[in-house]
């Protein structure tokens, strides 16, 4: 089949790589790049397991081919550890256990991630809206929630208030 | 000498944060989807597009055709080895690839093993199956009208669509306390179809090695060691040479506890071209093939005596089964545990009959979040509680607190048999009835009323029969549900569990740990647990029915007081005592007579690798196989109040409180994380969560835009609190938690919607409240009853 050549920098590394048309980006990332993090759960853009930052915007990769992410940069779980740091999304979500089976996790944080580098100091209910678009069958996403405010706060520079 | 402080070193009670997240938030965690081995093929099932039609052809020849396909397997070909049915977990048979007839949409057909899953897809669209179309059957009604058509043809001696009847109690006795009753409540109501609905879809990758006969399979499995011994019965292959394994699981909630045609077809597929095949589930092919969960028809009725007590139940059930009965449960009874309801009241007699229905629908009856069927029981149960409350005219609350079972009657035998043991009911409830400020509500209701505001409280309380059970009564294939653990001590004091259960979110990795902490004073974070691998975890039957705690858990318990037992021994050896000279205190023995001296725990661990005494064979290490003497009892009391809008129908929910008694608590934060999620199926089922089907027997819920799951955007938030009754008989006191909210919690809200309406006349809506219908309901006064109607 007719292959095509693409440029994606993913995690701040270009990824040159050959594929079909066809092959959607979060299959791109899991087979090809090797990148298993992005989980898919639906592939219908309805559970959001495979929420990556395209750009710094939350897109869910199971339903966009990679060939449109050619020459664009992606960003993915894996890409949110720094020197074996974890990034405070991550801290979050252990320390309010905001995390069971752990499948919509990689997911779930990305979103978050994108909605906290618009929006430094989201309320509650801001958190919910943004994470609308990423279901969860075990946590009832009250400790979710709990640990994205947890991520804001660690996230503003100190003295600029604590957890609201 | 400081003593060991036990929270301090991650023991019981510890909210100890979860080891196993460290690679789950780093995109590092190892499930089944992410496992690539060397050469590996990938497999794509064709199911069937109509629910109910005759097989005329299957040509597979431009399948073949495509470049990249290496096998293209039909139900003939799988006949051939035997395979093309298999038993189900509950005596029935069903089809793994279909040969005669397809009975319900989604069926699998054929599959086919390409290089890569894309060519695999290409391959099943250039499959061509003609179908002979017969009439759908798409409900217990239309199943057991006289002149339906036969739906299990296959089955030698069925001549109608009846799957079981099963009966149960004292008919006569029953009969004769309704005859003196001052009051009959009854209640129809419908328990809507659902579907667990992990995120994670199944799958498997099986490895059939020709060189050595060795099969490996990897699995979404919440109970490897079963599929074991099912492959080797099924499939006859030498016990010894198959391996399970179940790598991090997204999630089960039952879902993942049957045999399923896919993972039977990558097993087949890899035996016939030796090398590894995978088969990633899709949503849609999850949803409308693999187990579903409820669906079921009740009408009951309560005996009630005029000044509130309950003299008696009795009640019917109607099953949908779908086209193969396949209930993942293992007791001994037809429809599972629903004889478990009512046993939180104090009700002498009862009878209950229940018949199951094929139809043209997926086949399953899974234990979704639920103890095999409890979480229907429960429901009926506490509408129909409700109910007669409303009809003796009584407050609801008191009504319960008359009748729930006294403190001092316990052990409590229930006209069913099943032996409660433990609990403080009605503290439950008043603690639940404190925190949601219910008379002062009572107050706020009437007033909003006037203004035009319809508010509304509902409760629901219950026990459930949770960890199964005990050997007399429940098994699966013959197999007992014994559970256990293997414990190793290394030489530093560091250790490794391995038990027979499978966490699927349940935190085993960390809860494990606490135990063994508990038991013997070694910190939590010095033992490493591993679960899920049949070539080296003991045999156990799984995690599913909130049974890993009360069976599983119990058995580290256990095996962590062999390693004590061994380790005293090794204590008065180096202390050079006698053993009766020697006491135990949290991570270290110590002289009676002397309480300075002392070895720790650690120092025994080295002293059995390198200085035991003579006759002492060597080593820390040990095995526990638990057997539990009863089933748990956890008592849960729920309480929701909402907030109807007229106009639309739309109700919000504005608290919802939720009392739990699980007994002893080992991780605190984990306890209550089950019991959040659990809440929010319990939300879900009674607002949106429903799957249905047309005429033609087409699932609608095939994706995620048909069937509703909430998000974060309409969850409410949830209000914990606790009682703690230990259970007698667990090692530590502890009881299952996992699937008390999702049991409990629908009827709470539903309970509450009604009350909203108490000056309406409607008695019942039918799951889900869905706004249209909660508006028919105020405009019409009249119930609203059944599966919502399908909209094209």
């Amino acid at each position: 089949m007719f292959k095509r050549q693409v440029t994606i920098t993913v995690n701040g590394e270009a990824r040159a790589v050959e594929l079909e048309p066809r092959v959607l980006l979060a299959h791109l990332l899991r087979e090809g790049l090797g990148l298993t993090g992005t989980h898919i759960g639906c592939d219908t853009t309805s559970c959001g397991a495979c929420t990556v930052l395209v750009d710094g915007s939350a897109v869910k990769s199971c339903t966009m081919l990679a060939v449109q992410a050619d020459g664009h940069e992606v960003r993915t779980v894996e890409g949110l550890t720094r020197a074996s740091e974890l990034h405070p999304v991550q801290e979050g979500f252990q320390e309010e256990h905001g995390l069971q089976c752990g499948f919509c996790t990689p997911g779930m944080m990305m979103s978050a991630l994108a909605l906290l580098e618009r929006n430094p100091e989201p309320t509650e209910e801001e958190v919910r809206w943004a994470l609308s678009g990423n279901l969860c069958r075990c946590t009832g996403y009250q400790n979710i929630v709990k640990a994205v405010l947890w991520a804001a706060a660690k996230l503003r520079p100190a003295g600029t208030g604590g957890v609201r | 000498m400081t003593r060991v402080d036990e929270i301090g070193i991650g023991g019981l009670g510890a909210s100890r944060r979860r080891v196993e997240d460290a690679r789950f938030i780093r995109g590092c965690g190892n499930y089944t989807d992410d496992i690539k081995l060397p050469g590996m093929l990938h497999m794509e099932v064709l199911r069937s597009p109509v629910a109910h039609a005759r097989i005329k052809s299957i040509d597979t020849s431009a399948a073949w055709a495509i470049p990249g396909v290496r096998l293209v397997l039909t139900g003939e070909m799988a006949a051939q080895r035997n395979l093309a049915w298999m038993p189900t977990l509950s005596y029935d048979t069903q089809a793994v690839l279909a040969t005669d007839k397809v009975r319900f949409q989604g069926q699998e057909v054929a599959c086919v093993v390409a290089d890569d899953p894309y060519t695999a897809k290409d391959g099943c669209e250039a499959i061509v199956v003609e179908y002979e179309q017969l009439p759908a059957i798409v409900n217990p009604t239309q199943a057991l009208a006289p002149d339906a058509p036969l739906i299990r043809d296959d089955k030698e001696g069925q001549t109608d669509n009846v799957c079981y009847r099963w009966e149960v109690g004292d008919k006569a006795g029953t009969d004769r306390a309704f005859a003196r009753a001052d009051k009959v409540t009854r209640l129809k109501l419908h328990y809507p179809r659902s579907h667990p609905s992990p995120i994670e879809c199944c799958g498997s990758i099986a490895n059939y090695d020709p060189a050595t006969g060795k099969l490996t399979v990897y699995m979404t499995s919440q109970a490897p060691h079963i599929i074991r011994a099912a492959v080797a019965l099924v499939a006859e292959l030498p016990e010894h040479l198959i391996r399970i394994v179940s790598p991090d699981i997204g999630g089960g909630f039952g879902n993942k506890v049957p045999v399923y045609p896919g993972y039977v077809c990558s097993i087949l597929c890899s035996i016939l071209l030796g090398k590894p095949v995978k088969w990633t589930e899709d949503k849609s092919g999850n949803l409308i093939s693999t187990g579903f969960a409820r669906d079921m028809y009740f009408d009951g009725e309560l005996a009630l005596r005029e000044d509130g007590r309950i003299l008696a139940l009795r009640f019917h059930a109607d099953t949908d089964q779908g086209a193969f009965f396949s209930d993942a449960q293992p007791s001994k009874f037809k429809i599972g545990l629903v004889h478990s309801a009512f046993a939180c009241y104090d009700i002498p007699v009862g009878h209950i009959t229940a018949r199951g229905a094929y139809t043209n629908k997926a086949p399953g009856g899974v234990a979704y979040r639920c103890s095999f069927r409890v979480t229907e029981a429960m429901f009926f149960q506490e509408r129909i509680i409700a109910a007669a409350a409303a009809d003796l005219g009584m407050d609801p609350a008191e009504f319960r607190r008359v009748n729930l079972v006294r403190d001092d009657q316990f052990p409590y035998r229930t006209p069913f048999g099943f032996l409660t043991d433990s609990g403080q009911y009605r503290r439950c409830l008043d603690l639940g009835l404190d925190a949601i400020g219910y008379e002062d509500f009572l107050k706020d209701k009437e007033e909003a009323r006037l203004r035009g505001r319809r508010l509304g409280i509902g409760i629901s309380t219950m026990t459930e029969p949770l960890g199964a059970g005990n050997s007399r009564e429940y098994d699966i294939l013959g197999i007992k549900m014994f559970d256990s653990a293997e414990l190793r001590v290394h030489p530093t004091g560091k250790a490794i569990l391995r038990t027979g259960a499978k966490s699927q979110g349940q935190g085993h990795e960390t809860t494990w740990a606490q135990i063994v902490s508990h038991e013997l004073g070694i910190p939590a974070a010095d033992v490493v647990v591993e679960e899920g691998d049949t070539d080296t975890a003991p045999f156990g039957m799984g995690t599913y029915a909130s049974r890993s705690t009360p069976v599983a858990g119990a058995a580290v318990s256990m095996v962590s007081r062999k390693i004590r037992a061994k380790a005293r021994k090794l204590a008065a050896h180096l202390l050079e005592v006698s053993e009766e000279d020697v006491e135990w205190e949290l991570g270290r023995f110590f002289v009676r007579s002397a309480p300075n001296r002392g070895v720790t725990i650690q120092e025994c661990a080295m002293a059995a690798y390198g200085n035991m005494p003579d006759g002492l064979e060597p080593g820390l290490e040990n095995n526990a196989y638990y057997d539990p003497p009863n089933l748990t009892w956890p008592f849960a009391c729920y309480l929701v109040i909402v907030e109807v809008d007229p106009e639309t129908g739309v109700w919000d929910v504005l608290r919802v409180v939720a009392v739990d008694d699980c007994g002893v608590r080992i991780n605190p934060m984990i306890v209550e994380g089950q019991i959040t999620g659990g809440l929010t199926e319990a939300y879900a089922m009674s607002n949106m969560q429903f799957m249905t089907f047309d005429a033609e027997g087409n699932c609608v819920g095939s994706n995620y835009l048909d069937y509703l799951l909430p998000t974060a955007w309409e969850t409410p938030g949830f209000e914990l609190h606790e009682v703690v009754t230990p259970c007698p008989h667990h090692p530590i006191g502890a009881k299952g938690v996992g699937e008390c909210a999702a049991v409990g919690g629908p009827a709470a809200f539903v309970n509450a919607v009604l009350d909203a309406l108490s000056d309406t006349g409607v008695r019942n809506i039918d799951m889900p409240l869905l706004p249209d219908r909660v508006w028919e309901a105020i405009t019409t006064g009249r119930d609203v009853s059944g599966a919502p109607p399908v909209k094209t």
